[in-house]
C-alpha cells in the first residue's frame, strides 16, 4: 500500500479538474445511449463539451500560473500507476479540442439532421463524445501505453463518424475503411515502438522514460522504438507521404464531422509527436539520428508545396480544403523540424491557429452543403451573393489560411518565417512566403466561385440557419482575434516549447 | 432444427449450466483466474449456442437487440460510476479505498467487484451484439438469382 497516496485525501473539486476534463465526454456517451432519446441525444453532447472546454480553459489559466498539474489514477504513484500529466504543451491542445468540439456541436444540431439517416443520429452524438474523449486523452495522459489506448478509442470512433457520410455519398464507406486501414497500421507501429521503449526501459510512464533513456544514453533498441513511434504517428498526423487517407476521409465524411477531425484529430496526434520526440527522446538525440533535418524538414517542405498544388486544382471545396490541411500540417511539421524554441513555438501556435480556421472553413463548407447539397464548385457557384453572411466568413477564414496580417495565420507565420531566419535558413524561409502564395490561389479559387460567378437562383435570398450562422461567426472572429490578441496563444506557445524543449522538469516561464 | 432432437435437448441443458458457470468465474475472480472479461465471453456462449440451435428470431425474443445495445453502454456507466463515487469523498478517480476509508482492504475489494461487474455487462453485449450482426447478415444472393 506504501505507493499509494494517503496525503491526498480529501481532493476537492479543483485537484480533479485533469480527469473530468476526459471522464465528462467518456461517461456521458454512454448516458446518451442508454437513454437512447434522439432528441436529448444533442442536449447532452453539447453540454458535456461546453463542461469540458471550460475546464481546458481553467486548466490553461492554472498551468500557465502555476506550471504542471500530475493527476493520479486511483490514487497509485507514477512511474507505477497512470498519471495525467498536463503542463502549457497539452494544455493548450486540450483547449483547441474542446472548444473546437464546442463550438461546431450547434452547428451539428442541422446539419447532422440533413446529412445523417435518424436511426443513427442518437449513436452519431455518442460516437463524437467517444472521440472527443479519446482526443483529450491521448493529449492528457501522461503513460505511454495510455496514449495507445485513447488514440485507439478516438480512432475507432473516428471511423464511425466518417462511415456516416454514406448517406449523402456512398464513397464515405470506402473512405471510412480505407483510414480504418491506414490507421490501425499506425496505431500497430506506435504500439510496437511502445513496446520496445517498454524493452528497453522497463517502464511505461513517459517522464520516467526520458529519465532513464537520458541516464543510460540510446541504444539501437531506443533508436528501433524510436523510428516505429514516428512511423505510427506519422500515419495519424498525416505527414506527407503517409496522408493517403486523409483527403478522402475529410470530403466523405458529414459536414460537421471534416469541422471537427480538421480543427483536432491531426492536431492531438502532433501533439504526441511533439510530446514524445522532445520529452521521451529529448533534442540531443534527435539531433545525434539527424531525423530532423534529413527526414521531417525535407517532408514538411514537399507537404507545403504539394499539397497547395494539388489544393489549387481541386473540383470540390472539401477535397480542396483537405489537401490545404496536408499543407498545413506541413508548416507545423516544420517549426518542429528547426529544433529551437522559437520553431517549436510557431508549430504549437500553428497548431491552434490552424484548429480553429480549418473548423470554420469545413463548417462554411457544410453550410454551403446544407443550401446546396454538394461541395463542388460547379453547384456552389454564386452562393456568395444568396449567402451573404457565410460567403463573408469563408473569405475571413480563408485570408487567415493564407496568413494575411491582422489573422491568425499571419502570426504563425510570421513566426515560422522568424524561426526559419533565426536558424539562417532563407531558403526554407522563402519556401514558407512561396507556398503562402499558392494558398492565396486556392483561396482565390473559392472565392471566384463564390462570388463572381451568376448565381443559379438568381436574386433570392436563402442564407444558412441561424444555427449554423452563430457557430461559423464564431470560429471566423476567432480567427481575426487571435490576430490582434497574442497574449494568451504566444504565450502559451512560447511557455509550451519551452516546457517541450526542458523535457518534463517543473521549469516554468509564467508570462513566457 | 425441429428433427434435431439430441442438439436442442443438450442445448437447453447447457445453456443454464453455462450461464451458472459464467456467474462463478465472475464472482470468483477475486480469488482464482477470471473476471469480468472471461465472465462476459462465457455468458454471451450462452445466447450465442441456443441462437446456433433455435435460429435469432428465438435468441433476439429472449435478449432483443436492443437491450444487448444498452448492455454495451451501461457497463462502461457502470466502471466509470464507480470511479466517480470516489471523486465525491475525496479521493482520487477510482481509489477504491474511498468506498470504506476505514477498512480501505474492504473497499478494495468491493471496488474491484463493482468494476468487473461492469466489464462483464459490456463484454456480454459486445459479443452478444457481434453474434447478432453476423447472423443478421441477409443472405448472400444465389447463382439463381443472377
Amino acid at each position: 500500500m506504501s505507493v499509494q497516496d494517503t496525503q491526498q485525501a480529501a481532493m476537492t473539486l479543483a485537484d480533479h479538474l485533469p480527469l473530468l476534463q476526459v471522464l465528462v465526454p467518456f461517461m456521458a456517451a454512454p448516458l446518451i445511449v442508454v437513454i437512447g432519446a434522439r432528441r436529448l441525444a444533442w442536449g447532452i453532447a453539447f453540454a458535456a463539451s461546453l463542461a469540458s472546454a471550460g475546464i481546458a480553459l481553467a486548466i490553461l489559466l492554472q498551468v500557465l500560473d502555476s506550471g504542471m498539474i500530475s493527476y493520479h489514477i486511483g490514487g497509485w504513484v507514477p512511474p507505477l500507476g497512470i498519471e495525467y500529466r498536463i503542463d502549457a504543451a497539452n494544455a493548450i491542445v486540450l483547449l483547441l479540442i474542446a472548444s473546437v468540439s464546442t463550438v461546431v456541436l450547434p452547428f451539428a444540431a442541422r446539419s447532422v439532421a440533413a446529412e445523417i439517416a435518424r436511426k443513427h443520429q442518437t449513436l452519431f452524438y455518442a460516437m463524437w463524445l467517444l472521440c472527443l474523449a479519446g482526443l483529450l486523452g491521448m493529449v492528457a495522459t501522461g503513460d505511454a501505453f495510455n496514449v495507445f489506448v485513447f488514440l485507439e478509442v478516438s480512432s475507432l470512433s473516428t471511423y464511425v463518424l466518417v462511415s456516416m457520410g454514406a448517406r449523402r455519398d456512398k464513397r464515405a464507406l470506402t473512405a471510412a475503411y480505407d483510414y480504418l486501414i491506414m490507421g490501425t497500421i499506425g496505431a500497430t507501429f506506435f504500439v510496437i515502438g511502445i513496446g520496445f521503449l517498454y524493452a528497453a526501459t522497463g517502464t511505461l510512464n513517459m517522464a520516467d522514460m526520458a529519465a532513464i533513456i537520458r541516464e543510460n544514453g540510446a541504444d539501437r533498441t531506443i533508436q528501433t522504438a524510436f523510428a516505429f513511434i514516428v512511423v505510427g504517428m506519422g500515419l495519424k498526423v498525416a505527414v506527407y507521404p503517409l496522408h493517403l487517407w486523409l483527403p478522402n476521409a475529410y470530403t466523405y465524411a458529414p459536414s460537421v464531422v471534416s469541422a471537427f477531425l480538421g480543427g483536432t484529430a491531426t492536431k492531438a496526434a502532433i501533439y504526441v509527436l511533439m510530446r514524445f520526440m522532445f520529452t521521451v527522446f529529448r533534442p540531443e538525440f534527435l539531433f545525434e539520428v539527424r531525423a530532423l533535418d534529413l527526414i521531417m524538414v525535407p517532408l514538411a517542405l514537399v507537404a507545403m508545396f504539394a499539397g497547395s498544388i494539388i489544393a489549387i486544382f481541386q473540383r470540390d471545396m472539401k477535397r480542396m480544403l483537405a489537401y490545404s490541411s496536408i499543407a498545413q500540417i506541413g508548416y507545423i511539421l516544420l517549426g518542429i523540424g528547426f529544433l529551437t524554441e522559437t520553431g517549436l513555438s510557431a508549430a504549437v501556435i500553428h497548431l491552434f491557429n490552424h484548429g480553429i480556421t480549418k473548423a470554420a472553413l469545413f463548417m462554411g463548407a457544410g453550410a454551403l452543403i446544407f443550401r446546396s447539397g454538394s461541395s463542388f464548385y460547379r453547384s456552389l457557384e454564386g452562393l456568395g451573393r444568396t449567402m451573404p453572411f457565410t460567403g463573408f466568413a469563408i473569405v475571413i477564414a480563408g485570408l487567415s489560411l493564407i496568413g494575411v496580417p491582422g489573422t491568425a495565420g499571419f502570426i504563425s507565420k510570421w513566426l515560422l518565417v522568424q524561426a526559419a531566419i533565426e536558424k539562417g535558413w532563407w531558403p526554407i524561409a522563402l519556401a514558407v512566403v512561396a507556398s503562402s502564395l499558392l494558398a492565396v490561389i486556392y483561396v482565390w479559387r473559392v472565392v471566384e466561385v463564390l462570388y463572381m460567378k451568376e448565381p443559379k437562383s438568381a436574386g433570392t435570398r436563402d442564407e444558412a440557419p441561424v444555427s449554423m450562422l452563430v457557430p461559423l461567426w464564431i470560429a471566423a472572429a476567432a480567427t481575426v482575434y487571435f490576430g490582434f490578441a497574442t497574449e494568451l496563444t504566444l504565450g502559451a506557445a512560447q511557455s509550451a516549447a519551452d516546457s517541450l524543449m526542458s523535457g518534463f522538469s517543473p521549469v516554468h516561464a509564467g508570462g513566457g | 432444427m425441429r428433427h434435431h432432437l439430441i442438439l436442442r435437448v443438450i442445448t437447453k441443458l447447457l445453456a443454464g449450466a453455462i450461464m451458472l458457470f459464467a456467474f462463478y468465474v465472475q464472482f470468483h475472480g477475486d480469488y482464482s483466474p477470471g473476471g469480468g472479461f472471461q465472465a462476459g465471453v462465457i455468458l454471451a456462449v450462452a445466447f450465442v449456442l441456443y441462437g446456433l440451435v433455435f435460429g435469432l428470431p428465438a435468441v433476439q425474443a429472449v435478449l432483443p437487440p436492443w437491450v444487448v445495445h444498452k448492455m454495451m453502454a451501461l457497463g462502461v456507466l457502470v466502471y466509470a460510476g464507480t470511479g466517480v463515487i470516489s471523486l465525491f469523498t475525496g479521493y482520487a478517480f477510482l481509489d477504491y479505498t474511498a468506498l470504506n476509508p476505514a477498512h480501505p482492504e474492504h473497499g478494495q475489494e468491493l471496488g474491484i467487484l463493482w468494476v468487473e461487474g461492469g466489464v462483464g455487462i459490456t463484454v456480454t453485449g459486445v459479443m452478444v451484439a457481434i453474434y447478432y450482426a453476423f447472423a443478421g447478415r441477409p443472405p448472400r444472393i444465389s447463382d439463381e438469382e443472377w
